[in-house]
């Protein structure tokens, strides 16, 4: 399994703020990983990190195998669509096609002016002009078109309205089976991931807590109901994320790897926002006792 | 790279260059007239020169002292800032060129317009003006022109306009990328500019090149003085020396060593009311030089214009260069 992403020991601090604490992650090639939590988790600070738009305080990050921005070679590879998908309001469409046409060694402007085209949009229009929506393709196809091994995005669709959003991520999903690019993108709705994305890292307050293959998650995960009891005496290999308790019914919700034989409780499915929504909100301490396996760390 | 640069700095430059041939096709209908009277006038220009030139000379000397400060907070203030305001520095730093080159790009080439810009400026207005500097230094008596060593006329001639001009644009991009904020950077970098402009010719100019000295006896009918501070002080005019720069003022006793102005001075220009006679001045004046007293004037003369032209040019260059270093490592270290 080849490695598109790799940090260790990973943080980031500004002046006396952690906004990346002692992230450890592998992210496979050829996937799309959705990276999910809470504002102000410290995604964006992960993104900017592996985009080499941030410098480390600790540890190091490795993208396609080089430091992230070292040379151009390495720029080459990783492409980057910031927050707000900023762009220059006082040039057009086409100024930004030859701007990334003069300044990358792999542009493809066949496909940069096939997909203006295909947008509809107008080459002689300014960037300022653009909606939201637009301004955000355009982002996109100079990220996609300059051909890089890694694609990363920070909230590409934060500031889209329902149907643009839907849009924009389909077309992304095209653009990557098309050019076999592996993305890693920002969203603080896990709808936008479960829709788009096959492997999810959930980052809450600065540390990540899971990072997994979406359908490998999903399958270890079950939501557990039965009489009231002690959560403390389930079987070995099973491990609870969250509780909650009525006066005569107790809710769990699970990880485990073999499957849950006791009649008392009722095991049903759990959908990716379920998941990841209890690895948010459980207490920063219970991190400490799931299996390292998971690269849940403290 | 330089497309890029060229393409964002397009508009800048041409209002710049408008302004610069605007001021350039008023010097030039007018300037060989000017000339043509210097020729036949000689010093006395000073007195002759019309109305019309005489606000153009002002306003020439304006523009070339202006010039720089403007590059500063419209060229280089928001070169940076502004990419860094909006987020398209985002944008930039992940195309396939590295941070230090899109600096170094933008920094190579906004300097070197810089000092096309102002050294355009400066060329115009130095040769619209040298009638004028040339009938000053030729010894036209005048309050009306600054002599071109003057401090406010210095920085307007020659290729000090050039350094200037480099030293603000760089000075508006290192201070715009450590604001991150274009207003603020602006404002900024006009202050700090100003500050400079004003402390360079107080404290380090006269330093830049060897100074002469002459001693100046007191006599009546000798070099003319101001008696200044009730008294205390005496200023020297050096007349014999057109065009000089006086950069210190000392007055000297019997023994040749510095001393204040005896209080006998101001005691014999003392009246019951109004002010002393000129009889009562020359006696008083007389009396100070009887005991022994003399005025030292350390000034730079006209010839040494040059010698300090490149003088501060090198400064302004050195003091460029440096910001260049530091923005270099600041947008590689810090703005992260």
């Amino acid at each position: 399994m080849s490695v598109v992403l790799r940090a260790q020991g990973l943080g980031k601090r500004y002046k006396q703020r952690w906004a990346l604490r002692n992230c450890e992650l592998d992210v496979p090639a050829g996937r799309v990983v959705g990276l999910v939590g809470p504002n102000g988790a410290g995604k964006s600070t992960l993104l900017k990190l592996a985009s080499g738009m941030l410098t480390p305080t600790a540890g190091t990050v490795e993208v396609c195998g080089g430091r992230p921005a070292e040379g151009v070679e390495q720029l080459a590879k990783v492409g980057f669509v910031a927050q707000d998908t900023p762009t220059y309001s006082a040039l057009s469409i086409a100024d930004h096609l030859v701007l990334g046409r003069r300044l990358n060694p792999n542009w493809d402007d066949a496909l940069a002016r096939d997909r203006i085209r295909r947008l509809g949009l107008d080459p002689k229009q300014r960037a300022g002009k653009l909606s939201g929506g637009q301004r955000a393709q355009l982002a996109l196809t100079l990220g996609i078109a300059k051909r890089p091994e890694l694609l990363i995005l920070d909230e590409p669709v934060a500031a889209l309205d329902p149907l643009a959003r839907r849009e924009f991520m389909q077309d992304l999903m095209e653009a990557v089976a098309e050019h076999e690019l592996s993305v890693v993108l920002s969203s603080h709705l896990v709808s936008d991931v479960e829709r788009t994305c096959d492997y999810v890292i959930v980052l809450v307050d600065s540390q990540v807590q899971v990072a997994d293959d979406i359908d490998d998650l999903l399958a270890s995960h079950h939501r557990l109901t039965g009489p009231r009891r002690d959560p403390d005496k389930l079987p070995a290999g099973v491990h609870v994320i969250t509780a909650s308790h009525t006066d005569r019914q107790t809710t769990l919700l699970v990880r485990t790897d073999t499957a849950v034989h006791d009649p008392s409780w009722t095991v049903s499915p759990l959908g990716l926002e379920d998941v990841v929504l209890a690895y948010m909100t459980r207490p920063a301490d219970a991190a400490r006792d799931t299996r390292p396996a998971l690269e849940v760390l403290r | 790279m330089i497309w890029l640069t060229w393409r964002q700095f397009r508009t800048q430059a041409a209002v710049m260059l408008a302004m610069v041939a605007a001021l350039a096709t008023a010097l030039a209908v007018t300037g060989p007239q000017l000339a043509d009277l210097h020729r036949a006038v000689g010093s006395s220009l000073v007195d002759q020169v019309p109305g019309a030139d005489q606000s153009l000379y002002y306003t020439g000397l304006l523009v070339v002292l202006t010039v720089p400060a403007v590059i500063g907070m419209f060229w280089g203030a928001p070169l940076i800032a502004r990419e860094l305001e909006t987020g398209t520095h985002y944008l930039a730093w992940n195309q396939g060129v590295t941070r230090t080159r899109w600096l170094a790009t933008k920094l190579g080439l906004g300097a070197a317009a810089s000092m096309t810009a102002a050294g355009l400026t400066s060329l115009a207005v130095s040769w619209w003006s040298s009638p004028i500097d040339r009938a000053v230094n030729g010894g036209g008596a005048t309050d009306t022109y600054f002599p071109r060593l003057d401090p406010v006329a210095f920085a307007a001639r020659g290729v000090v306009p050039m350094a200037h001009a480099a030293f603000a644009f760089v000075l508006g991009v290192a201070l715009g990328l450590v604001i991150r904020r274009t207003l603020p950077a602006m404002a900024t970098t006009f202050a700090l500019y100003a500050a400079i402009q004003i402390s360079v010719p107080m404290w380090i100019r006269s330093h830049l090149a060897a100074a002469d000295r002459t001693i100046l006896p007191i006599e009546p009918g000798g070099a003319p003085i101001s008696i200044q501070d009730g008294a205390r002080q005496i200023v020297a005019h050096l007349e014999e020396v057109p065009g000089a720069w006086v950069t210190s003022q000392q007055t000297l006793n019997a023994a040749g060593q510095p001393a204040p102005v005896p209080s006998s001075f101001a005691d014999c220009l003392r009246t019951e009311s109004g002010p002393p006679t000129l009889q009562q001045v020359d006696r008083c004046v007389a009396d100070l030089g009887a005991l022994g007293y003399k005025q030292q004037v350390t000034y730079q003369p006209a010839g040494n214009f040059w010698s300090l032209q490149w003088a501060e040019t090198g400064l302004y260059l050195g003091l460029a260069l440096a910001l260049t270093g530091f923005c270099a490592w600041w947008i590689r270290r810090r703005v992260t």
